[in-house]
């Protein structure tokens, strides 16, 4: 007995240490947006969920959206995107050579969260070190279009011929590799961010938790970093246009379940729920498109079937086009994903190319198809479609990828008598499979990093190397892109990518399905929340009424 | 699972020992009782146990080298994705992490770390390393294991105990609906239908997060419910077996109440194979459930175990594999001492006294 009652009493103990640990928590009895204030008195705080812990808020090494919706918040480059147009931010004005080549922008008296001041050095500093091959950055390539940025990462140059100076405290010049029109775009992107160099060159780990180590220079500045817990940003007060800024405090939290996220902010605890930063579940869409609470954004991303152009017989440009054109896109959309996709019959995105929303042929265009499927037998030297190769379609492996590809399955067969047979993987068994042909058709969804068609065509440029995967090349579409970079106009700058994108669809490595939409829900009385087409948000000026 | 467990529900006496068996078919554990037995040689508890630790180190050791080779044949790798990496960062990318060198090198330097507990740096978060990620994230799985792991025994016991008590009367009915729910629904479900009904609802708990201790209670019940159902059936069925006991009978003859017969007599036996069952289910329940975690936003460790594998995060499989398993290891090893604890007649070592 005696030793039973030992057992009971340890664990006991044992228990009521538990207990007394977790005293430790804070308690945390306010509820979002506490209703019936009146305008003066609403906090200024906002709940949201980023669902994942972000990779790295070091802006030379993110590489995900997660990370990106931090550092937006926290972080600001020399131009800030507001209503789809670059505006300077870190910078106060700028020069650019005739030759568009050279970049001298003048910085503003702007300070980091800690007081320092924001120099040109910082700027330097950050992207010589996200070049720096030692410091393995994943998306040191957003950087190579400054001079040298490409080789110096290749160990192929050093750091002193990167094309980046800082000529005095406040003056920073860019020397670009070629005219890039889009560069105001570019200097908005994260990777272009400066760091406080007085800060990292005496910490190199500054970024791994929050701190006095851990300044910023953006509208807030992170108060505490509870790993694949919590972000707590606060306003900050060096800011240069704090004035502007009404959020007090913003909390991101990390809950990776779309069914809780919903219930969380029909709870109250979440002013947000959905995109950017998180995601609804597809199965409330449409009751919530209904109660008139959906908001829905079109942005800058698409969801395609890439065709491997040297596997039979999809090196025929008819069959690929028959398939194409029998894709019924509008059913896809109102019927699986739901979410208010727009149908794409070209690549490049209608928050690009507004006449997109058309495209470049007709949706679900069943006679056309048929046409081209007749056509492509006769030169693959076939009596009947029974005759076709076997052709299998491949995606990674998710519930709405496997809906959408028993859709398209299910018209193939309707509409052309093909039969197409399915194959899922696991994802990194799926992309790399795709990367190396190992496929007939498969799924992708691509989005661009910064506002520019560029994002979508350069993908198709060239065969080897990238991201192309369909081993389509072509001539004629290869130079219009190399002249595009050279074009200063802009109007003849996008008729260049135009006869692109045509020459794209003509050809048809890829079959195009929709362009994504965001979704999302938010408080009534949450105001100023900038959703960019790129899918980011910045909640410098967010407020609640 | 529940066709299988379904066996210890029915009325013909199961014996405790098979009710072990049946559950060992699905939860890992060692064949406890034979392994006592073979110990039965002179010896004692020390020599036992150091004996137990280093076949620990040996399954440890063949735990780690599967783990490394599965992983490697694994398609794909760490810095997958669909804008792939350029092939010069690649190459820095491999030779920071080793990666680049031969596979017999990379195992080498693997062991070393591991027995140096030295995980390294994780893949997936830049800035953290995979013991880092261990020693914050277990802390929470565990608080939330152990509420868990109380409400189970506790309830699950009690509910038992009852349902055995009043065997064939409406408590064994209503005992028994209730584990037969807990067994066969789903834990999403479960989270889900209590989020419903006692935060959105009733408003009586914040639906998700870690926050404070009233964040544990959700998702702790969602967690407890199914080795509640668990427990409280095994404990019915080896009461039952217990009470048809001769031993029970000359109690009952010596004129010992009810309740002094239940509690010095009966459950004393009966608790054996729920104790048996715990030590699987407290290494499943402390290291965390990753449904559980995801559905209720827990910083815990289970959700490393799930995303670390989708993610090819090599350094954070291991460590938490290799974590994983010696918390497994050791809470059997815990459960064969306490054998000798509750039931004197099981030996770990010395002589033949036994039975």
């Amino acid at each position: 007995m005696k030793k039973r009652s030992f057992m009971l009493l340890s664990f006991m103990l044992a228990l009521s240490l538990f207990l007394s640990a977790c005293g430790g928590f804070q308690k945390n009895n306010e509820s979002a947006g506490e209703k019936g204030n009146k305008a003066a008195d609403v906090p200024q705080e906002l709940h949201v969920n980023i669902k994942t812990e972000p990779f790295s808020l070091n802006p030379g090494l993110a590489n995900d959206s997660v990370s990106a919706n931090v550092l937006y918040q926290t972080f600001e480059g020399l131009t800030r995107i507001k209503d789809g147009k670059p505006q300077l931010a870190m910078a106060e004005s700028y020069e650019v050579s005739k030759d568009l080549k050279t970049y001298t922008f003048k910085l503003r008296d702007a300070k980091w969260s800690n007081g320092d001041p924001v120099t040109a050095q910082d700027f330097e500093y950050a992207w010589k070190w996200a070049l720096d091959p030692k410091n393995q950055s994943q998306y040191a390539y957003q950087l190579y279009y400054v001079k040298n940025g490409q080789a110096f990462n290749e160990g192929k140059a050093k750091a002193e011929d990167v094309g980046v100076k800082a000529i005095d405290e406040k003056t920073l010049q860019v020397t670009l590799e070629n005219p890039t029109p889009y560069f105001l775009e570019l200097t908005a992107f994260y990777t272009y961010f400066p760091v406080n160099s007085k800060i990292a060159q005496k910490n190199p780990k500054w970024y791994a938790n929050a701190g006095p180590d851990y300044t910023s220079n953006g509208p807030f500045k992170m108060t505490s970093w509870e790993h694949n817990n919590k972000i707590v940003l606060e306003k900050n007060e060096n800011y240069w246009d704090a004035k502007n800024v009404k959020l007090t405090k913003i909390d991101m939290v990390m809950v990776n379940d779309n069914n809780t996220e919903l219930s969380m902010f029909n709870n109250g605890e979440l002013d947000w729920a959905g995109m950017p930063t998180g995601q609804l579940p597809t199965d409330s869409l449409p009751q919530l498109k209904k109660e008139g609470k959906l908001h829905i954004q079109p942005i800058a991303s698409v969801y395609m079937f890439k065709f491997n152009t040297e596997k039979a017989p999809l090196n025929n440009v008819n069959i690929r086009k028959a398939l194409a054109y029998a894709i019924d896109r509008k059913a896809i959309v109102e019927n699986v994903t739901k979410g208010e996709q727009i149908p794409a019959m070209a690549v490049v995105p209608p928050t690009m190319f507004p006449e997109n929303k058309k495209g470049y042929f007709k949706d679900n265009d069943v006679k056309k198809a048929k046409e081209y499927l007749q056509k492509g037998l006769q030169e693959l030297g076939l009596k009947d479609v029974k005759d076709l190769p076997p052709i299998t379609l491949s995606y990674n492996t998710d519930d709405a990828h496997a809906k959408i590809a028993q859709a398209v399955q299910d018209m193939w067969k309707k509409n052309l008598g093909i039969e197409v047979k399915l194959e899922n993987a696991e994802w990194a068994v799926y992309i790399e499979k795709l990367h190396s042909g190992d496929y007939q058709i498969g799924r992708m969804g691509w989005s661009g990093d910064f506002n520019d068609p560029i994002n979508f065509l350069e993908l198709f440029r060239d065969k080897e190397g990238g991201n192309n995967d369909t081993n389509w090349e072509n001539p004629k579409y290869k130079q219009l892109l190399i002249d595009s970079q050279k074009e200063t106009d802009p109007e003849k700058r996008k008729e260049l990518l135009k006869q692109a994108e045509a020459i794209l669809m003509d050809e048809m490595p890829i079959a195009p399905v929709y362009f994504y939409t965001n979704t999302w829900v938010q408080k009534d009385n949450l105001k100023g929340v900038e959703v960019s087409g790129l899918g980011d948000v910045q909640f410098k000026w967010a407020y609640f009424e | 699972m529940s066709n299988l467990s379904g066996h210890i529900l029915n009325k013909t006496a199961v014996k405790g020992e098979e009710g072990i068996w049946v559950f060992s078919a699905h939860i890992p554990s060692f064949p406890v009782k034979e392994h006592l037995q073979e110990n039965g040689g002179a010896g004692n508890l020390l020599r036992y146990i150091s004996k137990r630790l280093l076949y620990m180190l040996m399954s440890l050791f063949l735990i780690v080298t599967a783990t490394f080779f599965l992983m490697r044949a694994a398609p794909g790798g760490p810095f997958s994705s669909e804008k792939q990496v350029p092939p010069e960062i690649e190459k820095n990318l491999n030779e920071y992490y080793g990666l680049d060198r031969p596979w017999y090198i990379q195992y080498v330097d693997y062991l070393v770390s591991v027995a140096k507990w030295d995980f390294g740096p994780s893949f997936k978060y830049k800035g953290q390393t995979v013991n880092d990620l261990i020693n914050e994230g277990f802390p929470v799985s565990f608080f939330l294991g152990m509420e868990s792991l109380f409400i189970a025994i506790s309830v699950g016991i009690l509910l038992g105990i009852i349902a055995a008590l009043n065997h064939n009367k409406w408590q064994d009915y209503g005992a028994m609906v209730f584990a037969v729910l807990g067994i066969s629904v789903p834990s999403f479900i479960m989270a889900s239908v209590l989020q419903y009904f006692l935060a959105i609802k009733l408003g009586w708990f914040p639906v998700a997060r870690w926050e404070s201790l009233q964040h544990t209670v959700l998702p702790a019940l969602a967690l407890a419910a199914t080795p509640t159902a668990f427990i409280a059936r095994l404990t019915r069925s080896s009461m039952l077996e217990v009470l048809s006991n001769d031993y029970i009978r000359t109690a009952k003859a010596k004129g010992l109440s009810r309740r002094q017969i239940t509690v010095k007599h009966a459950i004393r036996n009966a608790i054996l194979p729920v104790v048996t069952y715990l030590g699987p289910l407290s290494a499943q329940i402390l290291t965390g459930s990753f449904v559980i975690e995801k559905i209720f936003g827990i910083p815990g460790l289970g959700s490393h175990f799930v995303t670390s594998i989708t993610n090819r995060d090599y350094t954070t499989i291991m460590g938490v594999t290799v974590f994983y398993s010696i918390l497994l290891l050791l809470s059997v090893l815990l459960v064969d001492i306490a054998y000798g604890f509750i039931d004197p007649r099981i030996k770990l070592a010395g002589g033949k006294k036994g039975e």
